[in-house]
């Protein structure tokens, strides 16, 4: 009596032999369904005179990472989960080098981050050092794309794209609303951002028919802008264009209230507190109709709607930075698939070829030329009745402007 | 060329705004007469008052100018314990301790606000805040004005403390003469903490008159003590006429340079002054000569 009705043939015997083997080999096999994690280096300002606009940043990468992990990760690694190795830049260019050797140290595949100019200048350098490649999210010199260091990408609009846009924004508004302003005072902070933004101005604007009738350049901080109200309301512009930071925006707008300078808009550039919903919330009267030429996110895109519930439900503040390095990691992670691999010299090729278009900006798809996405583009925004609407380019709009803002 | 109305307002400006430097520099220029010593922590205390301020509006719906009283207070006891336990300890042998340990603790008000607030600036709004007077062609913030007569009225109030209480004769005795106060009984550790006492309660004073059209975040004080050093310079070290005479000058110049030169000169005409000041005249227009 055989126990077999047939004899085993060879390949049958080779086939339970895989597949005993398999079963043996079991625990390396789940092993492999769970590769080594990517370390991806995110660099904010969480400390220091930054740290509000580096928590928004850090929540935005934060909550990308967790999306991409709850998604399977990196499908081309074999679903790595994106590991978040998390740098204070402390408000400065020295602590944003540290951090960033820290992780090269840790062996990051990619840096995403940075904020401020002088910090994005000094870490995207350090990264350099070790073909490190590195995704700025907004720093706006653009000095930062203009070394040609192979490794540094800007996602956002730097400060030239934005001074187009925004005199480009200016013209089209104006010339819609049948040519009502000429005549223009620049108000500045009397740092790099400020000055250079209005010496821009001062050589463009009078190539498109206004002309600016005074350059004010403001310290940060400043104590009292009652003289800046006081000399706007003698000289009497059309329109008025302050490029200062939050606290200088604030003091600015209650003082021309108080004082009843009456200019027929206000156009803002890379303000820093026109695009931020705490001065809309605070001063209302004194922010409405505001207008401002700035990173934003796309209003039309209902996951950015998505994503600011989740944002404030976590008892967190949105900003413009949220979903900008939300878009950042989802484009490192668009260039990870496509490379296949989390190695350095390919992820530079593969982000330098990107066309990543499931971004939550109001850009088209990217593509990086010596470093910056040539996609991006700031949006003309207006405080209208305490919320802040984008009124330009149509594209994107949620509302139109409200200009002249008086007669 | 700006019109004589625009010059007067800016004029009127700088008087309003510089007698509120006045008052910042009162508390500066009080502790260095009596203790000797450059407290490098006032702007930090400063920026204290201020977020004080700010947190019993923005949380208790406490009127700014209705603070005053509570808050005075509670910098004045906060001042006293500091120089109690904190600046007296430190103050025997080098008198560089003292400089490092204001400086030091500066810099650990500065990040704990940091820490508890962030970097965020923050500002309050009060039915007066942007209210003007209108006198012919001026417009004379209403805020501004109550600011000017608090700070002339809360330096006047300084000054009778100084001249008639016993309290005064105390901080003068030890002003004077250290020693000689001690021989004749006064307790001059205490004094030393009320001094530093009412130097900390000006800057609450000041911080009530300056939230209603000003913002604070954790590193305003350094701007406004900056100015309050030069006008304890130019005043002259230790007197409360020259706090008073040498802010009230310095708002105008700087209001008049702003106006002329534009803000960020304005700044550096301050700082010109500073200078020329320590050049030429040391002790300052109402100093005592060394």
């Amino acid at each position: 009596m055989t126990l077999f009705s047939k004899s085993i043939s060879r390949r049958g015997a080779l086939k339970g032999g895989m597949a005993a083997a398999a079963v043996i080999a079991a625990p390396s096999v789940l092993r492999a369904a769970e590769p080594p994690p990517v370390k991806v280096g995110i660099l904010q300002p969480v400390t220091g005179a930054l740290a509000m606009d580096g928590e928004f940043g850090r929540t935005g990468a934060e909550l990308a990472i967790a999306d991409i992990n709850a998604a399977g990760g990196i499908k081309a690694l074999g679903g790595a989960k994106i590991e978040m190795v998390f740098g204070d830049a402390r408000s400065n260019p020295e602590a944003g080098v540290q951090e960033v050797e820290r992780m090269q140290s840790e062996g990051v595949a990619a840096i995403v981050g940075g904020f401020a100019s002088p910090i994005c200048l000094a870490a995207t350098q350090a990264a350099a050092r070790y073909d490190l490649p590195y995704i700025v999210d907004v720093g706006v010199s653009d000095q930062i794309i203009q070394r040609g260091l192979k490794n540094t990408f800007r996602f956002a609009p730097g400060f030239g794209i934005c001074t187009q846009a925004a005199i480009q924004n200016l013209v089209r508004i104006n010339d819609a609303a049948g040519k009502p302003a000429k005549t223009i005072a620049l108000v500045h902070e009397d740092g790099l951002f400020g000055s250079g933004l209005a010496k821009l101005m001062q050589t463009e604007l009078p190539k498109h028919g206004f002309e600016i009738i005074e350059t004010i350049a403001i310290p940060t901080p400043s104590r009292d802008l009652s003289n800046v109200a006081l000399r706007l309301r003698s000289l009497n512009p059309d329109l008025v264009i302050p490029s200062t930071y939050y606290g200088e925006t604030v003091l600015l707008a209650r003082t021309m209230q108080q004082q009843r300078v009456r200019p027929k808009a206000v156009y803002a550039v890379v303000n820093g507190a026109a695009s931020n919903m705490r001065f809309v919330k605070e001063f209302p009267e004194a922010a409405e109709n505001i207008m401002d030429v700035n990173h934003w996110h796309d209003p039309r895109n209902p996951k950015n709607a998505e994503l600011q519930k989740r944002v404030l439900d976590a008892g967190k503040q949105w900003n413009y930075n949220t979903p900008l390095n939300y878009s950042c990691v989802l484009l490192l992670a668009d260039a990870m698939e496509r490379a296949g691999s989390a190695d350095r010299a390919k992820l530079i090729d593969s982000i330098a070829a990107s066309t990543f278009d499931k971004h939550l900006m109001p850009y088209g798809p990217t593509k990086f030329e010596g470093g910056q996405n040539q996609g991006a583009a700031p949006v003309s925004t207006q405080v209208q009745k305490a919320t802040i609407r984008v009124v330009y380019p149509e594209a994107f709009s949620d509302a139109k402007p409200v200009f002249p803002v008086r007669g | 060329m700006y019109s004589l109305p625009i010059v007067a307002e800016a004029m009127l400006n700088g008087l309003l705004t510089g007698a509120v430097y006045a008052l910042i520099a009162l508390g500066l220029t009080l502790v260095y007469g009596v203790l000797h010593i450059i407290n490098f922590a006032h702007g930090a205390f400063l920026t204290c008052a201020m977020f004080a301020v700010w947190l019993a509006h923005t949380f208790l719906g406490l009127d700014p100018y209705l603070a005053i009283l509570p808050l005075t207070l509670i910098f004045f006891a906060l001042g006293y314990a500091v120089q109690r336990f904190i600046i007296g300890p430190s103050s025997h042998g080098d008198d560089g301790n003292i400089l490092l340990v204001t400086l030091g603790l500066s810099i650990v008000i500065e990040n704990a606000l940091l820490a508890g607030f962030h970097s965020d600036t923050r500002s309050l709004s009060t039915d007066y805040s942007f209210n003007v007077f209108e006198v012919g062609p001026l417009l004379i913030s209403q805020a501004r004005l109550f600011g000017f007569v608090g700070a002339v009225v809360v330096t006047a109030l300084l000054w009778l403390l100084l001249a008639r209480t016993d309290t005064g004769k105390a901080i003068r005795a030890v002003a004077k003469e250290k020693l000689g106060a001690r021989l004749v009984g006064i307790n001059v550790s205490h004094v030393f903490a009320v001094t530093f006492g009412i130097g900390c309660a000006t800057l609450a004073i000041a911080a009530c008159l300056l939230m209603p059209t000003f913002y604070v975040n954790p590193r305003v004080g350094g701007a406004f003590v900056l100015v309050a050093f030069t006008i304890v310079v130019l005043g002259g070290m230790g007197s409360i006429t020259g706090a008073l005479i040498g802010g009230l000058f310095i708002g105008v110049v700087e209001s008049l340079c702003g106006l002329f030169l534009g803000e960020s000169l304005g700044q550096i005409g301050i700082f010109l002054i500073f200078i020329l000041v320590l050049l030429f005249r040391p002790t300052g227009l109402f100093g005592a000569r060394a």
